[in-house]
């Protein structure tokens, strides 16, 4: 049996100039047999996006080789169809000319391309819709018009891209549904499905097997067979113990993870003071609720909904900063946690500033230059240019935005961004 | 939501409505007075021979049909144009970067120019017919028209959004496809409003294209601009309104007829429907729905459309289905040879422009066309502050009114479309009586047609303003200067500059007809660039023609590039809401 899908040692290199260089992906090797859904999953940055795009032929890889049924591709083929996260439908067409869409690029007659799309139309639980333009519709009744244009042309493999993650929760649930009924139709045996996403219940609600990517550059951490029976139930305890393993392995640091030395280049994720302190303050109520003990990932993530996207940036900064540890897919804070928790709102400036100037190099870096200039000011330039030879110049605008961010917080310094400089006074 | 494709069967039992039939006498007229028309335009013609004007009223309708008839020619050369050039430019960087600047530069070479060019080619192309003059009418109308065509439908074409481009790859249309469901359905609305836009451009210059008095030629085309030019010659009061009310009368109609239904039916190319803002409704739309006819005649259409749009599609899919993409190693090679080319063609012309204008100018006379544009920018910038002082406040007040701005905005955009040059004898004929300064007096008729724009640009910035920083605006209870200050014209920035842009753009092209106007005999001159183009063209000075005209290109192009871009980029990055 050859694969329907088999990944080959891609790497992919963005490159802005020749002197700038982002590794997003590096070495991956995974394959999607037939009948199978297989899940990639990571955290926002790890490039997952960009992989299935690489694999749909959307984008070329700096390296390596999809193969599709045994032969290399090197763009779209016929066989292989995406679903998109923001739907991607061409609003001037009706529901049943979108459908058409793919059909119509095949060459099929006017006739036959009329009754499929009817058929799939129907299939997703669309009749009477036919006739109605994108935007008179729902964002779940879009995408279900996504997924019938995507299945109208009888594909070997579907990707898609985070589909249920721009829809409402209850409508995510409910179409993660519809599609699992649907790939269970007989016709689809030993087709596949890709799916992209960055929610680990979703993936494991869904997947027979689920592909964890990891870190910048992305790189897969491990691969997770899933061999429950559908439709699962969210609420078992085998379902449970899957969620809070793949925590755990997103979670925990690999060795070289460990070895890492925050300097000052390092790639901080976005997380803003007021999600930090949101979050403290929910970790100290449970560990006050709990006799101290450390704190359940998945859980906190259940009760805000917050993705693993949104959760991990946040414990990552947490644990840079001193203010909690993190292992095992479980959280505690440290007594200067508690204490910020605890504090009042000019008491917690002033925790922040004395962990950022101690654990953050950046925030160091910058209030050194300051004091040493003469004006007691720099301008944002002067920075980002000590910043090239780390990172990429969106990556250090990126940073450099948060750091600001947190600085400004912590009233260790002002920005003007009219002038664009950085500056020790109080603001006027 | 009944499915309507599903009653093939029922075209036997059609019975025609009274609709129908309202419907096909006018289908009928039009191509009938079309027809007519097109017959006339291929009579023969010596040069030197004397067409009759005449400003008797019956011959209004006729003249008003050929004038009509030739802007729809010029528009639909636009369009092919826009669609070829469009893609072009937009898909093939190497074409981009030659076509973009040439555009830039084209779209500020006035009108006249163009006809004082080409008008002697196109007679020696049709010796004998009134064919030539005809056709360097067309394209001088056609210059007019196509450049914001152009435009606009590349910027459209460079923002097709990202997912709708990966989406039509992975289905794997083809170019032409993906031309006609992704790329072009993108830019209707745009191209729609440009072409409008565009039409009004053409209506201000129609004397100018049809009365051509360039090269000391005299050809007077049957038609509205014509018979303006003449009523002027002759200062006859009556047929110079009587001709205001045929204008009036055949964009009153094209508008209904045309545009209206366009705008209606574009409606569905825009991604997200406007909450709260009433839909534009058209009249005539409303009758053909009525109709049952036009249901079958639209199925008809759309099932030719189909076939056009999927022509061969499929027929090449298996053979790209798994190869890998093939780099030529010409394709390097032919780049280069592009790029040299056009290198070499640049210099050739410079060579020759430099060459071409100072054989017969002296430096002298360089600075003094020089100091010439100097003038007309200073009118320029202080006509356009002056209209800002008045249309701002204006604009705003109608703006906070939903009512009043549903009533004035089609307004201010018909007196947009209104050719302003119309009003010029009124004026004309005030200076002299009271004797006043040409160099003052004359200067607001540059701005007459353009000032719209940024009166309805105000609207509706203001009418866009978020209805929660309206509250917070009287909740704290920002008054007077404050409230301007700190809400209204940061707020309403950025419309204020796109109409200031277009406004601008359009007073350029009128300096050539407002800075120097005609009555019967009298000709009031004022010292400006715009003058100095006039008439050198109308003595076919071409040397002279060639330096007013690069010198305006030059004021323009600094213009923009000091002026506008700067402002432009402020209002995209700190003003956009």
């Amino acid at each position: 049996m050859t694969d329907l899908i088999a990944v080959q040692k891609i790497k992919k290199v963005f490159r802005k100039d020749p002197s700038q260089e982002l590794l997003v992906l590096d070495d991956i090797n995974f394959a999607v047999h037939e009948g199978e859904i297989v899940a990639l999953l990571g955290r926002s940055g790890s490039g997952k996006s960009t992989l299935l795009r690489i694999i749909a032929g959307l984008i070329k890889p700096s390296e390596g080789q999809i193969f599709y049924r045994g032969e290399p591709i090197f763009g779209p083929v016929p066989g292989i169809t995406m679903v998109f996260q923001h739907f991607a439908l061409m609003p001037w067409l009706t529901v049943l000319q979108n459908v058409e869409l793919g059909l119509e690029a095949l060459g099929v007659s006017r006739k036959e391309r009329r009754q499929r799309a009817l058929k799939a139309l129907d299939n997703i639980g669309l009749d009477g819709f036919e006739s109605a333009f994108p935007k008179e519709l729902s964002g779940g009744m879009r995408q279900r018009v996504g997924i019938a244009r995507a299945l109208v042309v009888n594909p070997d493999v579907l990707l898609m891209d985070e589909p249920f993650s721009a829809l409402d929760v209850l409508t995510a649930d409910n179409l993660r549904g519809d599609l699992l009924d649907l790939w269970a139709k007989e016709e689809n045996a030993k087709n596949g499905i890709l799916l992209v996403t960055h929610n680990i219940e979703e993936a494991i609600f869904l997947a027979d097997r689920v592909v964890i990517l990891d870190g910048s550059p992305g790189i897969i951490r491990d691969q997770l067979e899933v061999k429950l029976p559908h439709p699962r139930d969210e609420q078992s305890a085998e379902f449970r113990r899957l969620v809070d393993h793949v925590y755990t392995l997103m979670t925990t640091e690999t060795v070289e993870e460990a070895a890492q030395v925050i300097d000052l280049g390092y790639r901080f994720p976005d997380a803003s003071v007021s999600e930090l302190s949101g979050l403290i303050e929910r970790i100290a109520e449970e560990q006050v609720e709990h006799e101290d003990k450390p704190v359940d990932l998945p859980k906190i993530a259940d009760e805000f909904s917050l993705d693993v996207d949104d959760l991990l940036p946040l414990t990552e900064v947490l644990d840079i900063l001193h203010f909690a540890q993190e292992a095992g897919g479980d959280i505690k804070l440290t007594a200067a946690g508690k204490h910020f928790a605890e504090a009042d709102i000019l008491d917690r400036k002033k925790i922040f500033a004395k962990h950022l100037l101690e654990y953050v190099p950046l925030v160091k870096f910058i209030h050194t230059e300051l004091t040493k200039s003469y004006n007691q000011r720099i301008s944002k330039k002067s920075i980002l240019d000590a910043l090239e030879d780390y990172l990429s110049e969106s990556d250090a605008e990126r940073i450099l935005k948060i750091v600001i961010e947190w600085g400004r917080y912590a009233e260790l310094f002002a920005y003007d961004d009219k002038t664009g400089e950085l500056n020790m006074e109080n603001p006027e | 939501m009944k499915l309507r494709i599903w009653r093939n069967n029922q075209l036997a039992a059609w019975k025609p409505n009274v609709w129908d039939v309202v419907v096909l006498l006018l289908v009928f007229a039009i191509l009938v007075l079309l027809a007519h028309g097109a017959g006339q335009m291929a009579t023969p013609y010596r040069l030197g021979d004397r067409l009759p004007i005449s400003l008797s009223t019956k011959y209004l309708p006729a003249y008003a049909l050929r004038t009509t008839l030739r802007m729809f020619i010029a528009l639909f050369a636009s369009l092919l144009f826009t669609f070829l050039l469009g893609s072009l430019a937009a898909k093939n960087k190497h074409a981009e970067r030659i076509i973009i600047p040439i555009i830039d530069i084209l779209q500020s070479i006035p009108v006249l120019a163009y006809l004082s060019i080409t008008v002697v080619v196109f007679i020696a192309l049709f010796p004998n017919s009134l064919l030539g003059p005809e056709c360097a009418a067309i394209f001088a109308i056609f210059t007019g028209q196509a450049w914001n065509m152009f435009l606009g439908f590349y910027q459209c074409l460079k923002n097709v959004p990202h997912d709708l481009r990966e989406a039509s790859a992975m289905f794997q249309l083809s170019a032409w496809q993906k031309f006609w469901r992704v790329e072009v359905p993108f830019a209707m609305p745009s191209l729609i409003w440009n072409t409008m836009m565009s039409m009004s451009a053409s209506w201000f210059f129609i004397t100018a294209s049809e009365a051509i008095a360039v090269n000391n030629q005299n050809i007077l085309l049957p038609g509205i601009g014509s018979y303006i030019g003449v009523a002027i010659m002759h200062m006859n009061k009556a047929a110079i309104g009587y001709a205001i009310l045929t204008m009036l009368i055949i964009i009153l109609l094209y508008d209904q007829l045309l545009f209206r239904p366009l705008i209606v039916w574009s409606e569905k190319f825009k991604a997200e429907e406007n909450e709260g803002k009433q839909k534009p409704g058209s009249l005539i739309i409303s009758l053909l729905r009525r109709t049952r006819l036009f249901y079958y005649v639209g199925q008809v259409f759309s099932i030719f459309a189909d076939g056009v749009i999927n022509y061969r599609a499929g027929k090449k899919l298996a053979k790209i289905k798994l190869a890998r993409p093939k780099k030529s190693k010409l394709t390097p090679i032919i780049i280069y040879a592009w790029y040299i080319i056009v290198l070499f063609s640049c210099l050739a012309i410079t060579t020759f422009l430099i060459r071409y204008i100072f054989k017969t100018l002296t430096l002298h006379e360089t600075l003094y066309v020089m100091k010439l544009g100097c003038y007309t920018t200073i009118r320029i910038v202080i006509l356009l502050s002056l209209c800002m002082v008045v249309w701002v406040p204006v604009g705003v007040w109608i703006g906070l009114r939903p009512r009043v701005a549903q009533i004035a905005q089609p307004i201010a955009q018909f007196f947009a479309a209104f050719p302003a040059n119309l009003l010029f004898p009124i004026v004309v004929i005030i200076i002299f009586k009271y004797k006043l300064n040409v160099n003052i007096w004359t200067s607001p008729l540059i701005i007459l047609g353009s000032q719209w724009y940024i009166l309805f640009n105000v609207i509706a910035g203001t009418t866009a303003l978020p209805k929660e920083l309206m509250q917070v605006a009287t909740n704290f209870g920002l008054k007077k200067w404050l409230w301007w200050k700190r809400f209204i014209l940061p707020g309403i920035f950025p419309y204020l500059v796109t109409g200031a842009i277009t406004a601008t753009g359009g007073a350029w092209n009128a300096t050539i007809i407002a800075e120097i106007v005609h009555w019967g005999s009298t000709t009031l001159k004022a010292s400006g660039l715009g003058a100095y183009i006039a008439e050198v063209t109308a003595t076919g000075d071409f040397p002279r023609v060639a330096l007013g005209i690069a010198m305006m290109c030059i004021f323009v192009l600094i213009f923009n590039h000091l002026v506008w871009r700067p402002l432009y980029k402020l209002a995209e990055e700190r003003f956009q809401i």
